[in-house]
């Protein structure tokens, strides 16, 4: 046999920081959020931590994300950071492995990070914005979910949470590309969820309207039924326990969007909404 | 721009793995924790090396799993990569006429005996079960109701293989790399992973044992018998009715057995084939005992438990002498398939001290109060006699120990938690120790106490010339020794 291997320089698991062990007496739940620095990801850590849960933090900004968990571990480690851009599909594998080992196992994804650039009115267009919508917000759900997804759908077990958006259900004036990657994603969520019930795991699409976080800035004009992000944290928490399919927050939306879901074409498209 | 979503580690092009295939929830025997590992699947010998390699490059730990039989986390590494050696369950040699046997580690005690017995011949220790493997009886090194009599099954390895995670193929015997030897049998996998065994079995003239079974009312009666009988039997064993306090604390009975001698069973060459050996799976010869816990569940609350013990204990006034067969005597816990489903959905625990003799009754019997006190009365007591020996983490002593099984619901999780923390201070009082096989809450702090800091830095230092890289962790390995 040759040894050799041992001379290479790689990242031992001996460097790294260990897992706290769960006992039957001590059992412990591990999440992973993407997009967790602020809004609606940060409200989750928060109320995830007090349910028992061990979680994983990504986000763009380490100050964030370190100003977060020094709030969630003043009595014992239960979050840890992990900087990463969404858009670097190829660092995913390593990242996902890494957060498994340091976590502990994983049992809950919730993909929140998602960006909006409108372009700026509805007679402009910005293919620039529209490739980073799609590239942040479908194209880094899938570059996640997709080895979780197998991860999940091996161990029989796990919970999928994406954060899609009321503008997925219906093409608009104002934004098509924030539109389209939406309504991708929801779709994308839809068929993990046929794929991965009969494996025992949940896929619980989210569609907020509007939150009053950073995002709601870039949105123009009227913002009717905004609610605080731990209002919609909290609806996400009673649809997970009840391991539901498809959510609107605040639960208004499921009525404003059946009646926009079938407002007629020709109507529609004069519309400048 | 090219993304690659699929992560696939080829190496050595012998075994080309997607790890996230191989990912998998565990669970301890108890059902009641659960560990998400990536599971490989083990043939031979030279797999094991290709993990290590995957797992460095990787930047995962390795813990080896047999049929995980253990009541707590020893076979399990979260987010990390779990050997599945039930493959490599080959029987290599076995020779009637000296009784040596050389096994790979995925062997179970149940391919063994029905090996070995038909020649006259019999494992010389034995867990309940007859699923538990090689691997893993030397790994916990694992003791039988003769502790007393023959200390734990390390003492009858004649050598072993196992590989380190620098790939090395360690030989050892009591006196080859006898440092190895004595710290790898009760090591908990992590200074290696047995490849392969050879154990003495013992010799026995009949399929049958003769086993007295009687009273005793109350902790002290069940000591002392213990204490009385041991030298004059085989192998003893004692029921504690957990569910009593008082001055009925601690009633139950002793089931004692000795071998037959030569001459003794007239049949014996009949009484030592298979088909005498086994243990019958209907109950009445009508209801399949695998639907036996369904029905069992109903009485695994603190009442129900009572009506049970009490009318175990109603029963077992009778003292009486008989002869059943070894694995009728030996198997206790597989007389009921999967009766640790009969728990319900959050299962059970064990916890088992060993306590020196002079101090076991103080201490127990405080311990049952308490759990009385807090509403939380173990479900199971049974104790054993043991004697010291000289393997480095060593569970046994001169004394007794108590196995206690407790039902785990979520509303009780934390009184439970607190009760055992006070258990395990009890204990510590009391010159005890604890077996890592079976419990499953003994923290860092414990283990440091019981074990002593010199023999810890000893296992440490063994383990950093055996595993440099601290490839090898386990749940249990991270939550008593980190």
């Amino acid at each position: 046999m040759n040894p050799s291997y041992l001379e290479d320089t790689v990242t031992l698991a001996s460097d790294s920081p260990k897992p706290v062990s769960a006992t039957p007496l001590n059992p412990r739940r591990r999440g992973l959020i993407i997009g967790a620095s602020d809004g609606l990801g940060a409200e989750l850590a928060r109320k995830l931590t007090r349910e028992g849960y061990s979680l994983a933090l990504l986000a763009r900004t380490q100050d964030k994300l370190d100003a977060l968990c020094a709030e969630l571990n003043t009595k014992e480690q239960l979050a840890r950071a992990y900087v990463h851009d969404v858009a670097e599909y190829n660092k995913v594998p390593d990242l996902l492995r890494k957060i498994v080992a340091e976590l502990g196992g994983l049992d809950l994804v919730i993909f929140v990070a998602g960006v909006n650039y409108p372009p700026g009115g509805i007679d402009k267009f910005n293919f620039e914005n529209d490739r980073k919508m799609i590239e942040v917000n479908l194209i880094g759900a899938m570059a996640w979910l997709h080895p979780i997804s197998e991860m999940f759908q091996s161990a029989k077990a796990g919970q999928i949470v994406g954060i899609a958006s009321v503008a997925g259900d219906r093409g608009r004036v104002g934004n098509p590309g924030y539109n389209t990657s939406k309504a991708g994603l929801a779709t994308y969520l839809e068929a993990l969820r046929n794929r991965l019930t009969r494996h025992g795991v949940n896929v619980l699409t989210v569609k907020p309207g509007f939150l009053k976080t950073e995002m709601l800035k870039a949105a123009q004009g009227a913002t009717p039924f905004a609610i605080e992000p731990s209002k919609a944290a909290d609806d996400i928490l009673k649809a997970m326990q009840k391991r539901k399919q498809v959510i609107y927050t605040a639960s208004i939306w499921r009525w404003v969007m059946l009646a926009i879901q079938h407002t007629p074409s020709f109507i529609f498209r004069r519309l400048s909404f | 721009m090219t993304v690659t979503f699929k992560v696939t580690v080829t190496y050595n092009t012998t075994m080309s793995i997607n790890l996230n295939s191989q990912f998998t929830q565990l669970e301890n025997f108890g059902h009641s924790l659960k560990a998400s590992c990536y599971r490989i699947q083990i043939k031979r010998s030279e797999d094991i090396y290709e993990a290590f390699q995957l797992a460095k490059k990787l930047g995962l730990t390795v813990t080896a799993r047999d049929t995980g039989i253990s009541y707590n986390d020893v076979s399990l590494n979260s987010g990390g990569i779990v050997l599945d050696m039930t493959g490599m369950n080959q029987i290599q040699e076995w020779d009637p006429a000296t009784g040596l046997v050389r096994c790979e580690s995925g062997v179970t005690l149940e391919q063994l005996w029905k090996r070995v017995e038909p020649d006259g011949w019999w494992p010389p220790v034995v867990s309940g079960t007859m699923k538990t493997t090689l691997g893993g009886c030397l790994a916990a090194n694992i003791h039988g109701k003769n502790n007393f009599q023959v200390g734990p099954i390390g003492e009858h390895v004649v050598e072993f293989i196992a590989m380190t995670p620098t790939g090395a193929l360690m030989t050892c015997t009591p006196k080859k790399n006898a440092d190895l030897f004595y710290a790898m049998i009760s090591g908990l996998g992590m200074l290696g992973v047995f490849t392969s065994i050879t154990l003495k079995m013992k010799h026995i003239c009949s399929g049958l044992i003769s086993v007295d079974a009687w009273h005793t009312p109350n902790l002290n009666g069940q000591l002392s018998s213990l204490r009385e009988h041991a030298p004059d039997h085989d192998y003893i064993v004692g029921w504690l009715d957990t569910t009593m306090r008082g001055k009925n604390l601690g009633r139950g009975q002793i089931h004692a057995a000795n071998n037959l001698k030569e001459g003794e069973d007239p049949n014996a060459h009949a009484t030592m084939q298979l088909s005498y050996q086994h243990l019958p799976d209907r109950l009445f010869g009508v209801m399949p005992k695998s639907l036996l816990h369904y029905f069992m569940n109903p009485f695994l609350n603190n009442f129900g438990v009572w009506g049970v013990n009490t009318a175990k204990y109603i029963s077992s006034l009778r003292d009486h002498t008989f002869r059943q067969s070894h694995a009728e005597f030996h198997f206790l816990l597989d007389y009921v398939p999967d009766w640790e489903r009969s728990f319900g959905r959050d299962g059970l625990i064990q916890y088992q001290s060993f306590l020196p003799k002079e101090t076991a009754e103080t201490a127990w019997r405080e311990m049952i109060e308490l759990s009385h006190q807090r509403g939380l009365p173990s479900y199971l007591g049974v104790t054993k006699r043991h004697r010291p020996d000289q393997f480095l983490l060593t569970h046994a002593m001169d004394g007794f120990s108590l196995a206690m099984d407790f039902k785990v619901t979520d509303a009780k999780r934390a009184k439970l938690r607190e009760l055992l923390q006070a258990f395990d201070a009890i204990v510590l009082k009391n010159g005890g120790r604890f077996y890592f096989a079976k419990n499953s809450e003994t923290s860092a702090d414990s283990t440091r106490k019981f074990l002593g800091a010199e023999t810890i830095s000893k296992f440490k230092k063994l383990k950093k010339r055996c595993d440099p890289n601290s490839l090898l962790e386990s749940d249990l390995y991270r939550r008593v020794f980190l």
